[in-house]
This record gives structure tokens, sequence and C-alpha cells, in this order.
């Protein structure tokens, strides 16, 4: 089938990873990669790879609109609300990896099908996409939570110059996917940074408060939820089953990277990336059978 | 004779002693005392700090804005403080409405090698003219280069005094000397030094960071904090008012604000118990006895074992979690002899 063309807007450890993971996709092809700098280590590696890049930035898009279907955009969530502006007149397929939330919100496990029929998808975060889906399965399955809070713990060599400068939109985007995916009102996102050597792998537990908890079933809900997850994200697995402890049920669950760009740890941008990657296939799908 | 700026956090620091529950009367009650005493520095809020309410670090009885409320009212010549660490503590939730209540002093904290973090953070505070100091957490964790590099990153987005924290306690006085010195050298702000005494090395460690150039030292009444606790600020005084060190500070009148908080605030008074020497031992943040000494009880694991697998896998402040992680993995490991 022929593959949708596209950009990849943003050249730093995101981007560069998303341009490996699209070289191997059946479904899409990267016509261009975009950054500021054509010494920044993403464009090298872009170079070498043979793919056609751009220094300038979302201009490289409005000078030939016609040579992508869907643009990944990796910068800030400043630049992606002003990109959105132009790529949304341009008619391009859109999925937002910064916590912009401009667009509708897509955890591929919970609501693959109805993000699609959106121009602009919203990754929500990297803690989002690992914790939501539990948070979703808590919501579904537990009667009056109170409130659910979610805690990830990263690499520091896997949070780049941008996610530490966006800590507050990370926390912002996270609490706002988790309330609106589990039904809970009252959440909390918390992230830490963790220097330890070798770099600890991401890891992200997710808590509910709730009186009573209805712990028959539940670790099967969340297994299968799991299975789904790991369809798109391997390295996603269960660390700790949901236990009732204090109040509150724990779940913890770690995400291992591809090791495509990024070393296996970085756990935390491929969820993301794998993330991202299986909303662009979809569209790119649902536009083949369309034909 | 130097003057030291002392920074009390018993109303913060010490609420992790009693799992975050001090009520909106016993903020009240201390304050006072602590104004009386010419205290200049008074830091009050959840053990983590702002927005630190949680299940992941514990909840607060009274939320950010009641403990500020109720402090503000009290402090007039003493200034009141906040800590705030990136990651718990957003601008526009958290920040933005303690400065609205009229905090004094804002502490920007991250773990030792973090400082990027905190960048947004220290800007906002600068803008908003409060005095803005960067804090570097569990600073045993990094060598002596990479401290000095991480302080200049917090004094380059604006800090006007970087701390350092002995997190978990785990400094001898010498470690101390040796890091207040390479930081006196690297920087153009004021250096402080904030205390545990796992080791019973507080009030040591703390004159070390006076001889070796600090400013500023945190200290609370009884030592009220984390795990072992703080270096009590009433021996500090005692010590240093001895040693020819001014602070402003009223000796008659913080030993009676150190009896009121044992009287009215504290439970009980912070000892150097088994658990905590073992935790300072490890390296692990003092903050998490309280989560240890639960989760090890209700899975009878030993706690000792927890804290050494803990420091094995180099856990910073804030993963809490990995406490309940290590303990079913004990579980595991015993279940299977």
């Amino acid at each position: 089938m022929k593959k949708l063309k596209v950009a990849i807007l943003g050249s730093g450890n995101i981007g560069t990873d998303l341009l490996v993971k699209v070289q191997r996709s059946q479904y899409l092809e990267c016509s261009m990669f975009i950054g500021r700098n054509l010494s920044s280590a993403g464009m090298t590696k872009a170079i070498d790879l043979g793919v056609r890049v751009s220094d300038k930035s979302i201009n490289a898009i409005i000078d030939e609109p016609e040579n992508c279907d869907i643009v990944f955009d990796c910068t800030s969530a400043k630049d992606a609300i002003a990109h959105w502006k132009i790529l949304e007149k341009l008619g391009k397929f859109v999925v937002d990896l910064t916590p912009a939330k401009v667009g509708v919100l897509c955890v591929p496990a919970v609501n693959l099908q109805e993000a699609i029929k959106h121009k602009n998808v919203n990754m929500v975060t990297c803690g989002g996409q690992a914790s939501i889906p539990i948070a979703y399965v808590l919501g579904k399955t537990q009667k009056n939570i109170e409130y659910i809070e979610v805690v990830s713990s990263i690499a520091s060599r896997s949070a780049g110059p941008a996610t530490r400068l966006n800590l507050d939109e990370y926390v912002d985007t996270t609490e706002y996917g988790i309330a609106k995916f589990s039904g809970v009102d009252k959440t909390k996102a918390i992230l830490n940074l963790n220097p330890a050597q070798p770099c600890i792998d991401m890891q992200t537990t997710i808590f509910a408060k709730v009186k009573e908890a209805k712990m028959d079933g539940l670790l099967k809900e969340i297994e299968k939820m799991v299975a789904q997850i790991k369809e798109y994200v391997p390295g996603y697995h269960l660390l700790v089953p949901p236990i009732y402890e204090n109040g509150r049920i724990v779940v913890m669950v770690k995400a291992l990277g591809l090791g495509d760009y990024l070393p296996k740890y970085a756990g935390n941008l491929d969820i993301i990336n794998c993330a991202a990657i299986a909303v662009a296939e979809e569209y790119s799908k649902s536009k083949a059978s369309k034909k | 004779m130097k003057h030291i700026v002392i920074h009390d956090p018993t109303l913060r620091d010490g609420n992790h002693a009693v799992a975050h529950q001090l009520s909106a009367k016993q903020i009240d009650i201390y304050t006072k005392a602590a104004e009386k005493a010419g205290i200049p520095v008074v830091e009050v809020g959840h053990g983590n700090g702002l927005g630190a309410s949680s299940l992941q670090v514990g909840e607060a009885l009274e939320s950010d804005v009641v403990l500020l409320e109720t402090a503000r009212k009290n402090l007039k010549n003493s200034k009141l403080s906040i800590h705030c660490i990136p990651g718990f503590a957003t601008i526009k939730r958290d920040l933005e409405r303690a400065i609205s209540i009229g905090v004094d002093v804002v502490r920007v904290a991250s773990h030792c090698t973090e400082a990027d973090i905190t960048q947004r953070h220290i800007a906002y505070s600068r803008e908003k003219g409060k005095d803005t100091y960067g804090v570097l957490m569990m600073s045993h964790m990094a060598s002596v280069k990479l401290l000095v590099e991480e302080a200049q990153k917090m004094e380059l987005y604006g800090a006007e005094g970087i701390i350092i924290m002995d997190s978990s306690g785990n400094y001898l006085p010498e470690d101390v000397r040796e890091r207040i010195s390479a930081l006196v050298n690297g920087l153009g702000v004021p250096v402080g030094f904030h205390g545990h005494n796992n080791l019973g090395m507080a009030v040591a460690n703390s004159i070390a960071a006076l001889e070796a150039g600090a400013k500023m030292l945190d200290a609370t009444s009884r030592g009220f904090g984390a795990g072992a606790g703080n270096t009590q600020l009433e021996v500090l005084i005692a010590v240093m008012h001895r040693l020819g060190y001014k602070t402003g500070i009223d000796l008659y009148k913080v030993l009676d604000a150190s009896d009121i908080a044992e009287k009215d605030i504290m439970p009980k008074v912070p000892t150097i118990n088994s658990e905590s020497i073992v935790s300072g031992l490890s390296g692990v943040f003092s903050g998490f006895a309280k989560h240890v000494s639960r989760i090890s009880k209700e899975y009878k694991v030993d706690p000792r074992d927890v804290y050494f697998e803990l420091g094995k896998r180099k856990v910073v402040a804030g993963q809490e979690d990995l406490i309940i992680e290590v303990v079913m993995e004990l579980v595991k490991i015993r279940d299977n002899k």
C-alpha cells in the first residue's frame, strides 16, 4: 500500500527517535525532518539515514505544503500552539507530542479509533501514556474513587532541556488527562528525575484512594489492558500487581524502551513515540480504506 | 564577629515526623514563639514543601493556604519561607498563590544533580521580588565538582544564595567542610547548610559548615524533622554564641520556643533509633522513615534490609513508591526460601 508522507517537526530526542520508528513503518514514510540547526545530533542522524532535512522550522512546511500528509510536532507546547494555526489551514493531520493540548487527547489503548477522526491529536505526556490506561481501568472497575495520583520516575539522562523547562506543563497536562479518562475529578501528577547510574528504567505508580476497593477481578482487567498496550509498546509491563494498602489501590508499571535512537531505559520517550506512531499508522490505514 | 542567618524549618521538616499532620493551631503556637525569639526565617509547609500533599509522600492535615495564612498572621519581623520542589509544585497552581498569601522567602529545591528544573520557579520568584534561594537536596549523592556546577546553575537562574541539604544525615564534618569550601569558592552568593542527625553529627556538621565559610544554617526546635531529625536549633544557637557567632536570636527565648515546640507540636522528640542509623548509613532520604516503618511492619520484613536495598538503588526524595516495590521484592525472596 501507499505510505503516507510524514514531516517530523523538531529534531531533538523525541523527533529523532520517531524518525527511526517511521523508517520501520509499513504505513508511513518520512518526507522531511525539520529542525533549526543542521549540526544538531538529530539532524546528523537524519542526514546519515539519507532523509531529507530542513533547518527552516515551520517554514519548511509552509514552503512545500504538498510534501506531507501528517506532521509530528515535537517542539514545545508554546510552539505547537503557533504551528497548529498554520497546519490547520494547510489541512494537515497533526500528532502533537508536546503538552499543548490543543487537540483531542489520545491514549491508543483507550480511544484510538475516536481520536483519528480529529485533525489534531495530542499524545498527553509520557507519564500520561503509562498511567492513563491503568487509571481508566480503575475508573471503570471501582466505585467512588476519591482521588487518583500518578508518580513517574525517569532517568535524568532521558529528560532533555525542553522537558525540564516544561515540568509545570507536564504536571498540568498529565493531571488533566488522568481526570478526563478516569472520570475522577481530583488528580495529581508527580515527576521525579533520578540521576542514578546505570540509568533507571521509566517506572510509574498509580494510586487510587478508595474506601472500599473491589480487588476481585481487578488484576485480570489490568492484565488485559497491559496486553493491549504491549501491542504498540512492547516494553510495557506490570511491575507490581494491584494491592490495597493504607486505603489506596497501588499499581506499578514499567516501560522499557525499544532502544531505537535512545537507550532502553528511556521508556518514557519510547512510550509516547510508540503511541504517536500507532495514531499515525491508524490514520494512514483509515485513509487507505476510504480510497 | 560573623553574623549568620538562621532558617528554621521546624514547621516544614517537622511535618515529616508527624506524617504531615501539623495543625493550624500548632502553626499558630510555634510561629508566635519563633517571632518572639527573633528567628530571622521561619519555613512552613508540608514536609516536601508546597503542593506536595499526596498519596506518594503523605497527605497533609491542613492545606498550604491554611498553613501559610496562619503563619503569616504571626510573623512580623521573622520572614515567612516556603520549600518548593518543581515536579511537585507548579507555578500556576501553587507558587502564585503562596506569594499572594505573602511569603517573603522562596527556597526552590531539586535533587542535587537536577538544578535545571528550578530555572522557571527561581526566575518567577525573583520577578515577584521575593528572597529566592536554591536548595540542593540529597547533596551526598553528587561529587563535589558536580555539586558546584549545579549550584552555579541556580546562581545563574537568579538564586540569591544556595543551601545544600544532608537529607540522609550521611555526612561527617570533613565531608561538609570539603563541599562548603568548594561552593564558597565557586559561587558569588552566600552558601548555607541543612543538617540531619542520623549519625549524631548535625551540630558538628553545621559548625564545620560555618568554619568553611557558610553564611546560613538550617535548624529546628528539638531537631523536629524527618527521621532522626534535623540540627537541633537551641543547641546550635548555644554553641554558636559560645564560639562568638552572632545570630540575632535571643537564647532564653529560643529555649522557650523549643520547650513550647516539645510540649505543643511534637508527639515525641526525635531520637536516633536503629532504623535512622541504618537510613543515614545507607544514604536514604530521611523523609522515607515513616513509610518504611509502616510498610515493613505490614509485610513483616526487616526495615534495615529495606533501607540498604533502597540505598543500593540510589533512590531520591520523591520516590517513596519504590519502598512498596522493594518490600514486595523482599517478600518474594522470603517466600521462595
